[in-house]
């Protein structure tokens, strides 16, 4: 049980990796405050709890302050404290140079970085030491074709735990980010099967990954058993080339 | 105001006498952007509130917490 006694805070955890994160998480004692826009985040919380979990839903967009601050409450209300926040929600769309909407860019800035950099902000006030947060970054962080803006966004998560983390380390709150790489959530799935093939070709270790090969990193991110690491990307890619 | 008061003794570890009105964020050492958010997390705590971002970036000095405070319904008689 490495979470015992932790009070964790986990965005977009209806489904794919945050739902991955929060059923290890829940499996290794931690209290959770599961935050979805989808209504089956109340089913998860409610299976968590049929298991032994502790364990609070919100349905609601990070992306809109009113949930950040309610997710804050929650923590304060429920437990008085926080000690892990994972920042997972985010959203991987397609274009190429030339048929970037403005617009849409915008939107995924608010989502993949403005709702990360405002939670962080809220939720380390109510962090003690030893506190972590985990960002969830992508191997685009190092720029994928077809996904320039998506890259951009998560090239800025891995700035903004950089930096995070310098400025936290003194209150005894690590920050680090996972950048996932070929993960088998809805966003590959819905990949055009050649694209799949030769993503999955690239891959040295011969399989796509699991949500809970990211969720693992990020209880290892979480945990006690990273005391001394913060400020770093943890690529969990099976060995894609950079 | 004692409550309030005794967030910045705690937080700054400070004497009472220094928590006037006027006391200014920069004032004192203690009172830099890290200790900001120090003090921020502990008057959130002692009065159960959440602070809006724009109301952290505008407390200057004790006097703005109190009015800041207020928007939140926080009465700040001679306990509070």
């Amino acid at each position: 049980m490495l979470l015992a006694d932790k009070v964790a805070l986990v965005t977009g955890a209806s489904r794919g990796i945050g739902k991955a994160v929060a059923e290890v998480f829940a499996a290794h004692g931690a209290a959770l405050v599961l935050v979805a826009r989808s209504e089956s985040i109340h089913a998860l919380a409610e299976s968590l709890e049929r298991a032994g979990g502790k364990t609070t839903a919100i349905q609601g967009d990070v992306n809109d302050e009113s949930t950040i601050r309610e997710c804050v409450k929650r923590c304060r209300g429920a437990y008085g404290r926080l000690d892990i926040l994972v920042n997972n929600a985010g959203a991987m769309p397609q274009a190429v140079i030339g048929m970037i909407s403005l617009e849409e860019s915008r939107r995924l800035f608010e989502l993949n970085v403005m709702s990360m950099m405002n939670l962080t902000q809220y939720a380390a006030r109510l962090m003690k030491a030893p506190a972590s947060i985990v960002n969830l970054s992508s191997i685009a962080w190092r720029g994928l074709a077809g996904a320039s803006v998506y890259s951009a966004t998560k090239g800025a998560v891995v700035g903004f735990t950089r930096a995070a983390s310098k400025e936290l380390a003194p209150r005894g709150i690590r920050v680090n980010a996972i950048a996932p790489g070929f993960i088998d959530t809805d966003l590959t799935r819905g990949l055009p099967p050649e694209v799949h093939e030769r993503t999955l070709a690239g891959v040295r270790l011969g399989r796509i990954g699991e949500p809970r090969d990211v969720a693992n990193a990020a209880l290892f991110l979480a945990s006690d058993l990273s005391s001394y690491i913060t400020g770093q990307v943890l690529a969990v890619d099976g060995g894609m080339p950079a | 105001m004692t409550k309030l008061v005794d967030c910045f003794v705690q937080t700054f570890a400070i004497e009472r006498d220094q928590v006037t009105l006027k006391l200014a964020y920069q004032s004192i050492p203690q009172w830099d952007s890290v200790g900001h958010m120090a003090l921020v997390a502990e008057i959130e705590n002692t009065f159960n509130v959440t602070l809006d971002t724009d109301d952290i970036i505008g407390m200057s000095d004790v006097a703005k917490a109190v009015e800041i405070l207020k928007k939140y319904g926080v009465v700040l008689d001679a306990a509070g």
